[in-house]
């Protein structure tokens, strides 16, 4: 798209409607109250559970996909055999938990790259929010009530 | 094409697409996966009859690619971090993407017969 070339920015105008406010300046948008940290925190999430979610999904890849037959060997009395151990269900709870509010934190990014109506943008986030709670809660659940006697 | 679609090009901002990408694929999987394993509670025929799904070829070959999707994220996450927190991340970021490449390459080779077992046993007996 080509730009306009033409148009004298300074002729006879307000030159200030041009000026281009520095990012963090407080305007009267700026709510009076305590601003969070929330967008930098977020940022900082997503590289610090990235460094642990390297660990914890690479490892947890080789065990199901790579070793001893691959996902040939899964089954419900392979699982009851990892979550025998807390050391196991202690991984895959906070792979669970991490994983899900990582990705959920990064479609976030993406729901608000995109989608540009306001109320496109917040349905698509109660959506979001809906799925991540209800995704984490029934993992979670799933762990703790594991019972490998079921029938 | 509508304005705004391409940024600058080359490997920053398609190394930033394939982060995307890669991210939203495993975000799905992953809402499949918790659903899946959460038939661990309802039965063991229930959860071994799904999990028999992921021992076809079709599936097992989607495994192959989630495995590709995930080792990218995970190596080109790790360059991110290296952007972000090492001084000269960012004079050597084009450096360090041929490097996850590289890496993710020689990795995925690696991964090829251990994870597609199950299709080259069906393809080739």
């Amino acid at each position: 798209m080509a730009i306009d070339t033409n148009i004298e920015l300074t002729d006879g105008g307000d030159p200030s409607a041009f000026l281009i406010e520095p990012p963090r300046t407080r305007t009267k948008r700026t709510g009076r109250k305590s601003r969070t940290n929330f967008e930098m925190l977020a940022w900082l999430f997503m590289r610090l559970s990235g460094i642990v979610l390297v660990f914890l999904v690479l490892g947890h890849l080789i065990i199901q996909l790579l070793l001893d037959g691959g996902v040939s060997k899964i089954s419900f009395a392979f699982v009851a055999g990892r979550w025998a151990s807390p050391f196991w269900q202690f991984w895959d709870l906070l792979m669970l938990w991490l994983a899900m509010l990582h990705g959920a934190n990064g479609m976030r990014t993406v729901i608000n790259d995109y989608a540009e109506r306001e109320t496109t943008r917040f349905w698509l986030k109660v959506l979001l929010v809906t799925a991540t709670v209800f995704t984490v809660l029934l993992g979670t659940l799933v762990i703790f009530t594991f019972d490998p006697t079921i029938s | 094409m509508p304005a705004g679609t391409l940024y600058r090009g080359r490997e920053g901002m398609w190394s930033w697409v394939a982060h995307r990408v890669t991210g939203v694929l495993i975000f799905f999987f992953l809402f499949a996966h918790v659903l899946d394993t959460a038939l661990v509670r309802v039965s063991p025929n229930a959860y071994n009859s799904v999990i028999a799904t992921y021992k076809t070829w079709p599936v097992n070959l989607m495994e192959y690619g989630l495995t590709a999707a995930i080792l990218f994220h995970a190596l080109n996450g790790l360059r991110v971090i290296a952007v972000d927190f090492w001084a000269k991340g960012p004079k050597y970021q084009r450096q360090m993407l041929w490097s996850v490449v590289t890496l993710w390459v020689l990795l995925m080779a690696g991964a090829f017969y251990p994870i597609l077992r199950v299709t080259l046993r069906t393809w080739f007996g």
